[in-house]
């Protein structure tokens, strides 16, 4: 009895740390897809981008994943600003978008891939830190630092972003880029601009996800697609473009994956995703909080 | 009545192939063959519904990938023969086209391509952890070396006499097939069928009920479109043809694995090759597949499999971006300027 | 005795906790010509909507030629002799002009016959209906090459070849200049003395006037309004919804 409500309990911990994590992934989904409309199903790819510049410059300076991921922040932002300015110039402009646009993604999320491939090769590769190993311990329950650390940095990037789209105006400009475009330009900002910006950020975000995802487990260049139905499982569930509506179904998918792979086995834990993500489409594609 | 005499023409052309095919008589040219007329019936597929409605489908591996592990389970459940196979994996993975059309109709297109690519991951869960077709360790299937024509199961349609096969004996020599060339035929059989249907609908009804669905639903409904029902006809011959090719790919590799195939190249060359080609008609995919499937043969053999994938990859993003209506736009533009 | 071709009871629709339309009743009899105004915001267009079936009102009934349609969908609404043009057009933009037109032939039409008609009687069908809109010499381009008010024409001949009993219009003027407007309300008076029964969603006064027999004005979701275009204009209750603005 005690030793299955150990295991309960720290399943539910561990989902609660992993939840974290995929917010973190998440969150430039949900300002891509859910408010500029932009499918970029290559979201992941550039994750995984992430997570190898964390890992070369981690092995040969030894510098902190996570602070790697912070020094990337700009190149990451002007990457995102670039593939937008692409992506508008010949998908959006001329309101080819659904198909073309997809398969531009699609496209794209294949090509970094292979490249990977070709350059590292398919063995994992993994990062070294302080807090990956040791664990924290309150009575049964177990924090394992790998889990904890990605956690709060996730929750920093979540708190950071919300404030930004908040209090700034040029965040504020974004949020009504998908509501309202004539306020945007009474407002005098140009929707393309505040949309190759938010693009920007939303690639941005993938640098940090990057680390953290090298922070939790090791990489190598497929991993990414596991995270393409997760990414959209959650913003679909959060309710398109919520930031806090994502941490929440960030976390719910996160308990879900936990308890399956712990009651279940591993194996299954990449189904959970899916399945959530085809019931939420089915049954209540306005997400948790929607109306 | 065009529709025959494009069947008539399109047999007529794959016999031709087939007898160039055996001229050359190098088992190499049959399995590549293979590989190429596979990719015109998953290119034409994608098409139906992708190109012809504008949905997106990300998930080709998984429909072609239950076509080949239904007939995995045959394999050891009762071994049948592969036209029957064929049959049996268009139906299965015809009816999942269906179901996901129901799940996903009332979508809007990006979250229809999400989903597919989510049906896949889930159907590779699935397979992975059952063990009865091998799980995520694969299944070894077991294919004879040569075929004879005249098998039990023709000779049980025929209802041929024992004695009589006495009689045909001294002929029978021409009646055996290596087994890759008898796989072959059927993939080029397929590639007819595929061609056939796709070709028909463009210039029926259903083809411009289909153009409506990609142009605008709702004014397509304000029409008179049923545009539900259409969409689940588009998914369900879509999802039917990938099963079919799927369904004697587990004869032609010899092992199959989870990861083979629900492999993402699966994915990627059914949606490159229509848009390279041109995904407006038939001739778009096959154009596609023809160039991108030998390509890759080519690639294969002389540079590494990885490198050849990456060429598809780029291809893809270079061809939507700079010629949106593919190989075939590419062509009526250039003809349309010399006329000016 | 033969009710009305259209009757709408009690119909209501909200959005989040926005009420669009709240409790509108109306009738249109067969063969009339008439007009719906309101300012923007209204609810004129989610009225339509309601009525084509795009929009699935809250509560309320539409009646149309005698039977209630709530719960079918908008294309088993078209096929009963009910059609629209859109405020914005949404031509088939990958079909030719003359393609355009089939599309409500091949599955409006038919489907009403029983039967399929004949490449030829489609083909003379279509061009009878190019012609009907002055769009004969367009035939084989596609909509991005014709002009605003060639647009909204194909607009009017999609909707017409699905030969309906019933044509609402919504906005079909918007944004023509004075003689194209002129323009388009001959036709739209054609077509009814063709025997066609149609409902006008305009905001041009001048061409409300000179095509309606009866007007209807929508303030807020709700009808204010009903009865002869010259008696409703001078409604106090209308004018100050106008000059309110």
């Amino acid at each position: 009895m005690g030793l299955s409500f150990d295991l309960l309990i720290n399943a539910v911990i561990a989902g609660i740390l992993l939840g974290g994590f995929y917010a973190a992934v998440t969150l430039g989904v949900s300002i891509s897809f859910g408010i500029l409309d932009i499918v970029n199903i290559a979201h992941p790819a550039f994750i995984i981008l992430g997570s190898y510049i964390a890992y070369i410059v981690n092995t040969r300076l030894g510098i902190d994943p996570i602070v790697i991921s912070i020094v990337m922040l700009p190149a990451f932002y002007f990457l995102g600003a670039g593939v937008y300015q692409v992506y508008y110039e010949s998908f959006e402009r001329r309101g080819q978008e659904a198909l073309r646009g997809l398969s531009f993604f699609f496209g794209l999320l294949f090509v970094t891939e292979v490249m990977l491939i070709l350059v590292f090769g398919v063995d994992y590769r993994y990062v070294e830190a302080w807090y990956i190993g040791p664990s924290w311990r309150l009575g049964v329950m177990d924090f394992p630092l790998r889990m904890l650390v990605p956690c709060v940095a996730a929750l920093a990037l979540f708190a950071a972003l919300e404030l930004f789209l908040s209090y700034t105006f040029v965040g504020r400009a974004i949020s009504a880029v998908a509501q309202d475009q004539l306020a945007l330009r009474l407002m005098g900002a140009s929707p393309i601009r505040i949309k190759r910006i938010a693009f920007g950020i939303s690639i941005a975000t993938t640098a940090v996800a990057g680390a953290l995802l090298i922070i939790i487990q090791p990489v190598e260049p497929s991993v990414g697609r596991e995270y393409i139905g997760r990414v959209f499982a959650i913003c679909v569930l959060g309710g398109l473009g919520s930031l806090p509506g994502t941490v929440i179904a960030a976390m719910l998918l996160g308990i879900l994956e936990s308890f399956t792979a712990t009651f279940y086995g591993p194996s299954w834990a990449p189904a959970v995703a899916f399945g959530v993500l085809l019931l939420t489409l089915a049954f209540r594609p306005a997400g948790l909080l929607g109306r | 009545m065009r529709t025959r005499v494009f069947l008539l023409i399109s047999i007529a052309v794959a016999a031709l192939v087939f007898l160039g095919a055996r001229m050359v008589n190098n088992d190499y040219v049959f399995f590549a063959g293979y590989t190429v007329l596979q990719f015109i019936v998953l290119a034409t597929a994608w098409n139906i519904l992708g190109g012809y409605t504008g949905y997106v489908n990300f998930g080709s591996a998984a429909f072609f990938a239950l076509g080949a592990y239904a007939t995995v389970f045959w394999h050891k459940f009762y071994p049948l023969p592969i036209p029957f196979l064929i049959v049996i994996g268009g139906a299965v993975s015809g009816i999942v086209g269906l179901g996901m059309g129901y799940l996903t109709l009332r979508l809007r297109g990006a979250f229809f391509a999400i989903a597919t690519l989510a049906l896949a991951v889930v159907l590779q869960t699935l397979v992975v952890n059952w063990d009865y077709v091998g799980g995520s360790r694969g299944a070894y299937i077991i294919r004879p070396n040569e075929i004879p024509l005249i098998g039990p199961y023709v000779q049980y349609l025929f209802l041929i006499q024992p004695n009589e096969i006495a009689l045909i004996g001294p002929y029978v020599q021409y009646l055996v097939l290596p087994y890759v060339q008898y796989l072959f035929l059927l993939m080029l059989a397929l590639a007819v069928i595929a061609l056939t249907i796709a070709r028909g609908i463009e210039r029926s009804q259903l083809g411009y009920g289909f153009a409506t669905i990609r142009d605008d639903e709702l004014a397509a409904e304000a029409s008179g479109v049923p545009t539900l029902r259409l969409k689940l006809v588009a998914t369900t011959i879509s999802g039917a043809l990938m099963g079919m090719a799927g369904a004697p790919f587990p004869y032609y590799i010899g092992y199959l694995q989870p990861s083979s195939a629900f492999g993402l190249e699966y994915a990627v060359n059914s949606i490159a090759m229509p848009m390279i080609g041109g995904t407006t008609s038939w001739v778009g995919p096959l154009i596609g597949a023809v160039l991108l499937g030998s390509l890759q043969q080519i690639a294969t053999v002389t540079i590494s499999s990885a490198v050849n994938l990456l060429i598809v990859g780029l291809l893809l993003v270079a061809f939507v971006i700079i010629a949106p209506n593919g190989i075939i736009g590419l062509v009526q533009g250039w003809t349309r300027g010399r006329a000016k | 005795m033969a009710g009305p071709l259209l009757e709408v009871t009690g119909l209501s629709k909200r959005f989040g906790g926005f009420v669009a339309l709240d409790g509108i009743d109306l009738t249109v009899a067969e063969g009339e010509r008439v007009g719906l105004i309101g300012p923007n915001g209204s609810g004129k267009s989610t009225l339509v909507n309601c009525i084509c079936g795009t929009l699935v009102n809250e509560t309320g009934t539409v009646r149309f030629d005698g039977k209630a349609v709530d719960g079918l969908l908008t294309h088993e609404r078209t096929r009963r002799g009910m059609a629209r043009s859109f405020q914005l057009p949404r031509p088939f933009a990958t079909l030719t002009v003359a393609d355009n037109l089939r599309v409500p032939l091949l599955y409006t039409v038919n489907a009403r016959l029983g039967r399929a008609l004949s490449p030829a009687a489609l083909d003379a069908r279509c061009a009878e209906l190019l012609q009907l809109v002055a769009l004969s010499d367009k035939a084989a381009q596609l909509p991005r090459d014709l002009t605003q008010v060639e647009m909204r024409k194909l607009e009017l001949a999609r909707a017409m070849a699905a030969e309906p009993k019933l044509l609402i219009a919504d906005e079909s003027m918007a944004g023509l200049s004075q003689s194209e407007v002129d323009d388009i309300v001959a036709l739209l008076i054609r077509l009814n003395e063709r025997g066609i029964t149609i409902v006008l969603i305009e905001h041009i006064m001048r061409a409300v006037m000179k095509f309606s027999q009866r007007l209807i004005v929508l303030v807020s979701g709700k009808k204010i309004a009903d009865g002869r275009p010259e008696a409703v204009i001078r409604d106090p209750e209308v004018e100050r919804a106008y000059l309110g603005q």
